[in-house]
């Protein structure tokens, strides 16, 4: 655990991506090869199965700690962490370990099935050998989720660099679902053969927002123009008879989606789709609203009046796999005539759909397109340059989104939270009101959208100005007024305002307007029947 | 409790009937006890200070011209009908616990306190007393002091990495307290340690004071990175990332303060190195000092004031929260103050 811990502090306290990269090559060519394998698993979101439920080791953590349980639950939110708070309450190591990453997580499957007790020493054990940053590690081990700064692109490029490998390559074999309890690291990272699992998809090319206008690209005929849909992105993997569905977020979605499976009858093996899932009522002009597919997402099965409710069919805008080939290299023109013969023949039942693309021939003609997005229920226009290969991640210059202006109102802060982790003794969670007459009514929180400068002179204020304490929660004097931005507005009988925002987040500290100059209810209510 | 209180919570900060003076009070009030020289408890305004001896000298550098009177540490002063006393607080040089008594009732004021010995400031003494104000800036469980020598330790190494590695060293500390207490922690065989002005300024009004401080250097602008290899340099923390800094360059930055505790706050704030090092008592240190004075009281204020006192109350205290307008600054409040320190 110890160079793993050293690997984690390394990467945990630089900013300078040189330095993290730099670790990990190193950490790379030093260690075995099951470590070196539970590293990238761990960095890449997975984790071993959870051997001990989290409520038991809160109460062990707070039983060993010697306070009360609602103590440690209080700094919990402070921390902002479990594995974390469990490490800092505990007294300190009596003694050291120096079993391996893999080893640990070889003892802690070992108890998976042990009793309760059995656990219990086990874990105790582990706190009392363990101290700082291995402890804390441990600690994820079990609650999961090693966030730690660094991306899978860096971790890639840190691999490439130990192994001598390309890059891309690599980052396609760290794609799907493969776990280190049934792969090894020669299959995954070496082994010839990188097409064993028939699921892997390949990484999503992404693209950066486009600042100003259109007119910044040069020759318009270069470029392709189609709808930024307001869906979930995702992969169609047709092989082997099978289907498969993979978010951008590399989760495996198929049982989420069961009316994707008539898709093998329509397009042939070894055919792989990028597009979005949206919901689309048979016969009307535009999908539904992002809100229709939140119950599709929430649930691992559907069930069938959902699917009524419900449909989703996936609209494809790029093909990455054709007739088992990889044609990720092929100019994007050429991709799309593929895809659109491919789409050709389709009936109007298939679950998948071609996506549009949009004629234009002078930036005017993008304007007016965007204009007209979010009536198409679109969040904006995506550019892609018509010779653009599909890259593996986010790339500049080929591909552009160009999203709509967010909605936005000014509104009046009423309530401060403390935020939690990275921002644990700053106030961060707003509550915001729009006026009503005399009375403030309560409309959205947001979080984000301030600089760290902004949070700690708003906290400053807070401090001298909290009327109130609801436990965590103040109220505060009406006075500073704040622009909120928001992607869209809905009616919502669970919100004492009777909306419901989506995105929103603080645009502006809009210290230059009293208080009186924050817009109303009856705004808000005419925003929520234009956008509504 | 009497029905006329020997300390009681006014907007105007802490008041003494019996006395009629007031303890570090922030708005202007004729008579001021103050606890230490950090601008959120010693501020300007008022008629008349009264601080300990070695608490002076910094607070008239800050006030410039005050009226004020300096008092020893254990001294007995009868002010009105109460009897007045200052007692180490260990927070910073200087720091005291205010200690009034009014017809035997005993209360003591502990001002921003530490427990353990800096080998700069006057050692904590507890006080035996009926009530109790402690603060609670770092009054949660999650927080636990290392060592100073092995805090020095971790701070040395990383000084002698940077060093070798041909970098200065940047350590963002509060010009009055921290600074010194690092400057006094540092091993002066790995390389010149360069004070920024606001830094220096302190150092030499506590050095005029007698308290022996190593050799620092004035970082003034013919000073840079190659006149003075191997640095360490102490600033305060607007100074880090400044434009000031750049002629350090390359450097790596670190911060010292009891907040580099929580990963997260460390990850925001800390530059390349966080440094667990505070001049507030943590969460063992807080429960010693309020058993060992013995009190049935405790007034809590400054931190986490709700979740530290409804702890008390379950372990026997009657303990209650001193009203907001109490509270002081946090990691993130003003350079000068000494809160976050």
């Amino acid at each position: 655990m110890k160079a793993f811990a050293a690997l984690f502090t390394a990467i945990d306290q630089s900013t300078k991506t040189t330095i993290k990269v730099n670790a990990l090559a190193e950490y790379f060519k030093a260690a075995d090869d099951i470590d070196k394998l539970w590293t990238i698993a761990l960095f890449s979101g997975r984790r071993p199965k959870r051997a001990v439920s989290t409520t038991r080791l809160r109460e062990w953590g707070a039983e060993v700690a010697g306070i009360p349980l609602w103590l440690f639950e209080d700094c919990y939110p402070i921390v902002g962490d479990l594995a974390e708070t469990i490490a800092l309450v505990l007294p300190p190591n009596q003694t050291t370990d120096n079993r391996p990453l893999s080893q640990w997580i070889n003892d802690l499957r070992a108890v998976y099935k042990a009793d309760e007790t059995a656990k219990k020493v086990f874990v105790l054990d582990a706190w009392a050998r363990l101290g700082g940053t291995e402890r804390f590690i441990f600690n994820k081990l079990i609650t999961g989720g090693m966030r730690v700064g660094v991306s899978q692109k860096l971790m890639t490029r840190a691999l490439a660099r130990a192994t001598d490998r390309d890059e891309a390559e690599l980052a396609h074999r760290l794609m799907g679902n493969w776990h280190p309890d049934d792969t090894t690291w020669h299959a995954l990272i070496e082994a010839q053969d990188a097409s064993a699992d028939a699921s892997r998809p390949y990484p999503f090319h992404l693209a950066y927002a486009l600042e100003g206008g259109p007119e910044a690209l040069e020759h318009p005929a270069d470029w392709r123009a189609e709808w930024k849909w307001d869906g979930i992105r995702g992969q169609l993997i047709l092989r082997g008879g099978e289907y498969f569905v993979w978010s951008r977020g590399e989760e495996l979605m198929t049982d989420r989606f069961p009316e994707l499976a008539r898709a093998v009858d329509y397009l042939p093996d070894g055919t792989v789709l990028d597009g979005e899932l949206l919901v689309w009522h048979p016969g009307t002009a535009h999908p539904a609203r992002f809100n229709t597919l939140q119950p599709r997402i929430g649930r691992k099965t559907v069930p069938k009046k959902l699917l009524k409710e419900a449909p989703v069919v996936l609209h494809a805008y790029d093909l990455l796999e054709w007739q088992g080939e990889d044609v990720r290299h092929l100019p994007f023109r050429e991709r799309r005539a593929q895809l659109e013969t491919a789409c050709a023949a389709m009936p109007e039942e298939a679950p998948v759909k071609l996506s549009p693309q949009l004629k234009f021939s002078t930036p005017a003609d993008l304007h007016a397109y965007r204009d007209g997005a979010r009536d198409a229920q679109a969040e904006g226009l995506m550019l892609k340059r018509a010779d653009s290969p599909y890259l593996a991640g986010r790339k500049k210059g080929d591909w552009w989104k160009w999203k709509l202006a967010p909605l936005t109102i000014d509104a009046v802060m009423i309530y401060a939270q403390s935020g939690s982790g990275r921002r644990a003794n700053l106030f961060t969670d707003f509550t915001f009101a729009v006026r009503d007459g005399e009375a403030l009514v309560p409309f959205t929180k947001a979080y984000s959208g301030l600089t760290d400068k902004e949070f700690r002179e708003i906290t400053a204020w807070v401090r001298k100005n909290t009327l109130q304490r609801f436990g965590p929660v103040r109220q505060v004097t009406p006075h500073h007024v704040f622009e909120i931005a928001f992607e869209g507005i809905q009616a919502s009988p669970r919100h004492k305002s009777g909306v419901a925002l989506r995105f929103p987040r603080m645009l502006r500290w809009r210290q230059d307007k009293p208080l009186a100059e924050a817009n109303t209810l009856d705004d808000l209510n005419e925003m929520l029947r234009l956008y509504g | 409790m009497s029905s006329n209180p020997v300390l009681t919570f006014t907007p105007e900060g802490i008041y003494c009937p019996a006395g009629d003076f007031y303890i570090d009070p922030w708005r202007r009030v004729d008579r001021a006890m103050i606890t230490h020289g950090h601008s959120d408890h010693a501020r300007w305004g008022m008629g008349r200070y009264l601080a300990t001896h070695e608490a002076l000298p910094v607070m008239r550098h800050r006030l410039g011209d005050i009226e004020a009177e300096g008092i020893a540490y254990g001294e007995r002063r009868v002010i009105g009908g109460a009897i007045v006393s200052f007692h180490p607080a260990g927070h910073v040089p200087g720091s005291a616990q205010i200690r009034v008594e009014v017809g035997g009732e005993v209360w003591v004021a502990s001002g921003d306190y530490k427990i353990i010995d800096d080998g700069l400031s006057t050692p904590f003494e507890p006080v035996r007393c009926h009530h109790f104000i402690t603060e609670s800036t770092f009054g949660l469980p999650v927080f636990h002091w290392e060592p100073q020598q092995t805090v020095a330790a971790y701070l040395n190494d990383w000084w002698r990495g940077c060093a070798d590695a041909g970098k200065t060293a940047m350590l963002g500390a509060y010009s009055l307290g921290k600074a010194q207490r690092l400057i006094s922690m540092l091993d002066p065989e790995i390389g010149p340690v360069l004070c920024h002005a606001a830094v220096e300024n302190t150092n030499a009004v506590m050095r005029a004071q007698g308290i022996t401080l190593p050799e620092t250097i004035l970082a003034n602008k013919d000073v840079t990175a190659k006149t003075h290899p191997r640095a360490m340099v102490i600033a305060p923390p607007s100074a880090l990332g400044s434009a000031w800094s750049k002629r350090f360059g390359p450097l790596e930055s670190g911060f010292a303060s009891g907040w580099m505790a929580m990963r997260g706050v460390r990850r925001r704030r800390a530059g390349d190195r966080g440094f667990i090092i505070s001049d507030h008592a943590d969460w063992d240190g807080l429960l010693w000092a309020i058993k060992q004075t013995e009190a049935e009281n405790i007034y809590v204020t400054h931190g986490y004031t709700d979740i530290f006192t409804r702890y008390l109350n379950e372990q026997g205290w009657n303990a209650q929260v001193v009203p907001t307008q109490f509270e002081g600054e946090s990691l993130d409040a003003s350079d000068d103050s000494g809160e976050a320190a």
